[in-house]
């Protein structure tokens, strides 16, 4: 595994209400070459007939990922800088457990290949130092891959938020979504 | 994941296997007299492995997702229609377990690859393990000198003739299953070598180093038969120890990495008859976008699951999060990221 030069200073920054729909990203996401030409990335309509809002989902890479723990084949691992890769392919049983266990809807499960497979930060970029795909395409912001002093001075309105409530659950990511300035945490339920 | 290093009834279980085993031995060689000294070596190295791949086991079934799916299975298999759920169960293993078309739609060569290692390693093990375990071995027929007799656990299984096609084809078995395990494990290394969504995540123990053993044992294992039927018997003694390493570490290797995926595999089976099985048992609604999108025997075990591991997505009045879709989850986080923007009193910022 090619762990020499993974930035550990820059972060993933999600912003959902700047995301356009424009789906550059699911585009960008097949070019990773990590997932073998499939988009990973979720970009959704949300009630289409009343708002203008979309959903742009990427791995949010839980500190103690959901996903991992549900799988009994124990075909997704967790590495030393916190992301959570996509299934071992000669592991995953394709039983569909981390897919519908993840809190943020983010595993697919490949019906034609019996396999599940996700979004691992692009690591065959982000293991060089590069940025993930999809934050090198988007054209509205909604996702940024950088350092924190670069976010503050551009959004010097929000905080980063990784800690996410769902009912008594708190899930810990990685991955930051962009929150109201003094934000602490984002409970969905 | 928090999981305990040692486990008690793993060994337990996995020793009394073990013990089972020796026994096995003993009787099928008929009392060691049909055992070939020659292979205690690979008898160790296979007892060890097996005792590894049995321990293992045992510590994964003990794992809740993995207990859930195991229990679940065995008991769909076993109650109702049970010829109808062995037909499907024969139907599963030939077309997953031995022909493993799950794999051909990732890639047609990929598929030829795997399916040539799986088939050189399948009759590997076939003729390897009784020919150590002394439960096949050979003698000349009584009052002959040309045929042959094959006896498993010291019964006569079958007889042929020196000099035919089928000693030919008996003797080389080993062979013909390092020819094709050397061609699927090349196609296997020259992808890890080249392919860079590959290169960046694999490992070397965990990748590399299983296919080059695998070339490694066919390699020196087709050594040995070059050596005494075309050069004399030329540095014999070396190739038969260079090849006994080769093998032990395949073996004592099977228990902790890449190979433990042959037992594994079955497991998949099992998620396919808990899916027909579910599926007749009724579909989940996702709350959010009013659309099916499992079953509800999976999202309800799946509630079961995740308390064990100490995940709970549920709320004081009995909402849970795990009754939405992925995108129904997706929807919900997108939704109350608005909320709380509309709240902040700013949509950006």
């Amino acid at each position: 595994m090619n762990i020499a030069n993974y930035n550990k200073n820059e972060e993933f920054f999600v912003d959902l209400q700047r995301c356009i729909g424009c789906k550059a990203c699911e585009m960008a996401c097949a070019e990773c070459e990590t997932n073998g030409q499939e988009s990973m990335i979720h970009v959704n309509y949300v009630e289409r007939e009343v708002t203008i809002q979309t959903t742009v989902q990427v791995c949010m890479h839980c500190e103690d990922p959901v996903c991992a723990n549900v799988c009994p084949a124990d075909a997704i691992s967790q590495d030393e800088f916190g992301v959570v890769h996509t299934a071992n392919t000669e592991r995953c049983i394709g039983c569909s457990n981390c897919v519908m266990a993840c809190p943020f809807g983010v595993p697919k499960k490949m019906e034609e290949y019996d396999l599940m497979m996700k979004c691992n930060m692009c690591y065959d970029r982000t293991s060089v130092g590069k940025k993930p795909m999809c934050a090198t395409v988007c054209p509205s912001g909604a996702l940024f891959y950088g350092t924190r002093a670069q976010i503050e001075e551009m959004r010097p309105n929000s905080t980063p938020v990784n800690s996410f409530l769902f009912g008594k659950e708190r899930v810990n990511t990685k991955v930051n979504i962009m929150m109201p300035k003094g934000s602490t945490e984002l409970r969905i339920f | 994941m928090k999981e305990r290093t040692f486990n008690t009834k793993a060994l337990l279980i996995a020793t009394a296997a073990s013990v089972f085993m020796v026994v096995l031995v003993f009787y099928g060689s008929r009392k060691l007299q049909n055992f070939d000294a020659a292979l205690v070596t690979y008898l160790f190295g296979t007892l060890f492995a097996f005792f590894g791949v049995v321990y293992r086991y045992t510590v994964w079934l003990q794992r809740p997702p993995t207990w859930m799916y195991f229990k679940r299975g065995i008991n769909f298999l076993f109650t109702g229609k049970v010829f109808s759920h062995l037909w499907f169960l024969t139907k599963e293993s030939v077309e997953n377990i031995a022909f493993q078309k799950f794999i051909y739609p990732r890639g047609k060569y990929r598929w030829i690859a795997h399916f040539c290692i799986a088939i050189g390693c399948f009759s590997a093990f076939a003729i390897t393990f009784p020919l150590t375990f002394g439960w096949i071995h050979f003698t000349l027929a009584p009052n002959s000198i040309s045929v042959y007799e094959a006896h498993f656990f010291g019964f006569k299984v079958m007889d042929f003739e020196l000099d035919s096609i089928m000693a030919f084809l008996t003797f080389h078995a080993l062979n013909w299953s390092s020819y094709l395990v050397i061609i699927g494990s090349l196609y296997y290394l020259r992808r890890r070598l080249t392919n860079p969504g590959l290169i960046a995540t694999q490992t070397f123990e965990g990748d590399l180093l299983p296919l080059l053993l695998l070339i490694a044992i066919s390699v020196t294992g087709l050594c040995l038969t070059y050596s005494y039927q075309f050069m004399k018997g030329f540095a014999y003694d070396f190739l038969a120890v260079i090849h006994a390493v080769t093998v032990i570490m395949f073996l004592i290797w099977i228990p902790f990495g890449k190979f433990f995926h042959i037992i594994q595999r079955p497991a998949q089976i099992g998620a396919h008859i808990y899916k027909k099985e579910g599926m007749k048992k009724g579909i989940a609604i996702c709350k959010e976008t009013g659309k099916p999108f499992a079953t509800q025997l999976h999202i309800d075990d799946l509630k079961i699951v995740t308390k064990q591991l100490g995940f709970d997505f549920s709320d004081d009045e009995g909402n849970s999060h795990l009754d939405l879709s992925p995108e129904g989850k997706r929807d919900r986080l997108a939704k109350a990221h608005l909320k709380a923007r509309l709240e902040g009193g700013n949509l950006f910022g």
